[in-house]
C-alpha cells in the first residue's frame, strides 16, 4: 500500500468529506491535528479497506493526516498521546512517511509493551531502521508472545546466527518445561541451522 | 444472562477476575477513572493512568472477549489537592478518544469549594464533548450530598438523561428518580447495596433508568455481584427480559449516548489471543 493507494481506496467511503475538511485544517493549522487524529476512526469507520485487510478506513485516514502533517516531532507526539488504535495507525503509516529515523523511538516504545498488536506492528517494513540487537529481541519476543512470525518484515533476510542462538536457547528452555515452540519459530531455526551448516561446509 | 458492568475498576483486579467474569456472562465493562488508594501528586500520574484506561486495560479485557470502555475525569477526592488541578487541562485531549464514553467519576467527596469547582468545570466539559456524565455520590452525608449534586447538575444545563448518579441507596434513590437522571447502584459484599436490597428497589421503582454495577476495585468488593443480582431478580419473579434490560440494555442505552460505544465482538485473531497474558506475561 502506498499513500496514493490509500487515497484511492478512501475516494468513495462515507466520511470522505469529513476527511477532506480535516486534511485542509491540518494543512493550514497543524495544531488542530490531535483532536482530528483521535476522531478519524469513528468518522471513517473500522471496516477493512477493499484489497488489504490490514487497513481500515479509519486507519488509512489517520495515515493521510500524518502524511499531511509531515512533521516528525508532531508525528511522534501523536503516537505518544494516542490510544492503542492511534499508536497502531502511526506504526502502520511509518514506512509511508518521509521522516527518516525519527520513528525509531516509537518502535522501541511499542516493543517494550505487552500488547501483541503493537509488538507485531513494530516489526513491519519500517523496522529496517532498527539496529540488529533490538530487531533480534523483537523477533524473539514475538516467539515468546505467540505472535506469528509472518508479522516480521524481511524475516529471512535479516535473521542471522545470533538470532539462531537465541531461538535455540529458547527452544531448550521450552523443552525443559515440556512446552512446545511455535512451529514457525522451529522452522526458522531449522532454516538458519541448515544455512549455517552449508556455510561451514563451503 | 449477558451482563454489562457499567462501573468497575479493572485496573485493580486480576486476570483471574476477567476469566471468572467472562465465564459468568460479563461481556462488556466501563471503567471510570477514580482514585487508586494512594493519592497522586501530579498530573503526569493521571496521564499514565488515563493512557492505561484507553490502552492496556481494553487490550487485557479483549483477551477474555470482554469489551472495555472508560470514563475519564479528575475525581472529587483528588480535586482537593492543588497539585492535581492540572488534570483538568489534560482532560480535553483525552475526552476525544474513541474508548471514552463519559466524563466521570465526578461529583462530591467532602463537598469542598475545590470539589464544587472541579465538578462544574467537568460537567461543562461533558456538554462540550457531547458525552454523558457519571457522578459519584459521597459516602459521608450522602443524602445532603445527593441533593447538592442534583442542584449542580441542574445548574450546569446538561440534560438529566445524560447523567448517571451512582452509589445510591433506599434513602437517595427517590431524589434521583425525580430529577430525570439515571440511578446507579453499586452492589457490594457488605456496604453500599446488596442483591436482596436491589431486588426490593427495582420492585418499588421499576427497571427504567436503573444501572446496576459491582464498582469492584482494590477494596472489599466482588466483580460477580452483578451476576448475583441478576439471579436474585430471577428468583424474585422478574423475567429474563427484565434482567436483560437492567444488566445489559440500560447501560448500552446510557453510554450509547456518547456515540462511541463499540460492542462489536472482540476478534481473538486480531489481538493474538492466547498470547502473553494467557501465558503469564513476558
Amino acid at each position: 500500500m502506498t499513500l496514493d493507494d490509500l487515497r484511492a481506496a478512501l475516494a468513495a467511503v462515507p466520511g470522505r468529506e469529513w476527511l477532506d475538511d480535516a486534511l485542509a485544517r491540518v494543512r493550514t493549522d497543524p495544531d488542530t491535528a490531535g483532536p482530528l487524529f483521535a476522531r478519524a476512526e469513528r468518522k471513517l469507520g473500522r471496516e477493512p479497506l477493499a484489497g488489504d485487510g490490514a487497513w481500515t478506513a479509519g486507519r488509512a485516514a489517520r495515515a493521510l493526516l500524518l502524511a499531511e502533517l509531515a512533521d516528525p516531532q508532531r508525528i511522534v507526539t501523536l503516537y505518544q498521546q494516542g490510544d492503542a488504535a492511534e499508536r497502531l495507525a502511526v506504526l502502520a503509516a511509518l514506512p509511508l512517511l518521509d521522516i527518516g529515523d525519527a520513528g525509531v523511538p516509537l518502535l522501541q516504545d511499542a516493543l517494550r509493551t505487552n500488547d501483541a498488536r503493537l509488538v507485531a506492528a513494530a516489526l513491519g517494513p519500517y523496522a529496517a531502521h532498527l539496529d540488529a540487537a533490538t530487531w533480534r529481541q523483537g523477533v524473539v519476543k514475538c516467539v515468546f508472545m505467540g505472535i506469528p512470525l509472518s508479522a516480521v518484515d524481511r524475516l529471512d533476510d535479516r535473521a542471522d546466527q545470533e538470532l539462531a542462538g537465541m531461538l535455540s536457547a529458547l527452544a531448550q528452555e521450552r523443552a525443559a518445561a515440556g512446552r512446545r515452540m511455535p512451529d514457525d519459530a522451529t522452522a526458522l531455526l531449522n532454516r538458519l541451522t541448515v544455512a549455517d551448516t552449508s556455510r561451514k561446509q563451503a | 444472562m449477558r451482563i454489562f458492568d457499567p462501573h468497575i475498576h479493572m485496573t485493580s483486579r486480576t486476570t483471574d477476575d476477567y476469566r471468572a467474569m467472562a465465564a459468568n456472562g460479563v461481556q462488556a465493562v466501563v471503567e471510570p477513572a477514580f482514585w487508586l488508594g494512594q493519592p497522586r501528586t501530579n498530573p503526569g500520574s493521571f496521564a499514565d493512568y488515563f493512557d492505561s484506561l484507553i490502552g492496556w486495560e481494553p487490550y487485557r479485557a479483549a483477551q477474555f472477549g470482554i469489551r472495555h470502555h472508560a470514563t475519564l475525569a479528575l475525581n472529587p477526592k483528588e480535586a482537593n489537592d492543588p497539585r492535581c488541578r492540572g488534570v483538568l487541562d489534560l482532560l480535553p485531549r483525552y475526552l476525544d478518544k474513541d474508548g471514552v464514553v463519559a466524563v466521570g467519576e465526578i461529583g462530591y467527596d467532602s463537598m469542598t469549594p475545590a470539589e464544587d469547582e472541579a465538578f462544574a468545570a467537568q460537567l461543562a466539559l461533558a456538554i462540550s464533548y457531547e458525552l454523558p456524565a457519571l457522578v459519584h455520590t459521597p459516602h459521608r452525608d450522602k443524602a445532603a450530598g445527593t441533593r447538592r449534586t442534583l442542584d449542580v447538575v441542574a445548574e450546569s444545563g446538561i440534560e438529566p438523561g445524560r447523567v448517571a448518579v451512582d452509589h445510591l441507596n433506599e434513602v437517595t434513590v427517590g431524589l434521583v428518580r425525580d430529577s430525570g437522571c439515571w440511578m446507579g447502584f453499586s452492589i457490594y459484599p457488605e456496604t453500599k447495596m446488596s442483591p436482596p436490597r436491589m431486588v426490593e428497589i427495582i420492585k418499588a421503582y421499576g427497571t427504567e433508568r436503573i444501572l446496576v454495577n459491582s464498582a469492584a476495585d482494590w477494596g472489599h468488593s466482588d466483580p460477580l455481584l452483578t451476576v448475583e443480582t441478576g439471579k436474585a431478580l430471577l428468583a424474585a419473579g422478574f423475567t429474563a427480559d427484565d434482567v436483560d434490560r437492567v444488566l445489559w440494555r440500560n447501560p448500552v442505552e446510557f453510554y450509547g449516548q456518547s456515540g462511541r460505544l463499540d460492542l462489536s465482538e472482540t476478534t481473538p485473531g486480531a489481538t493474538f489471543a492466547g498470547s502473553s497474558i494467557a501465558r503469564g506475561g513476558s
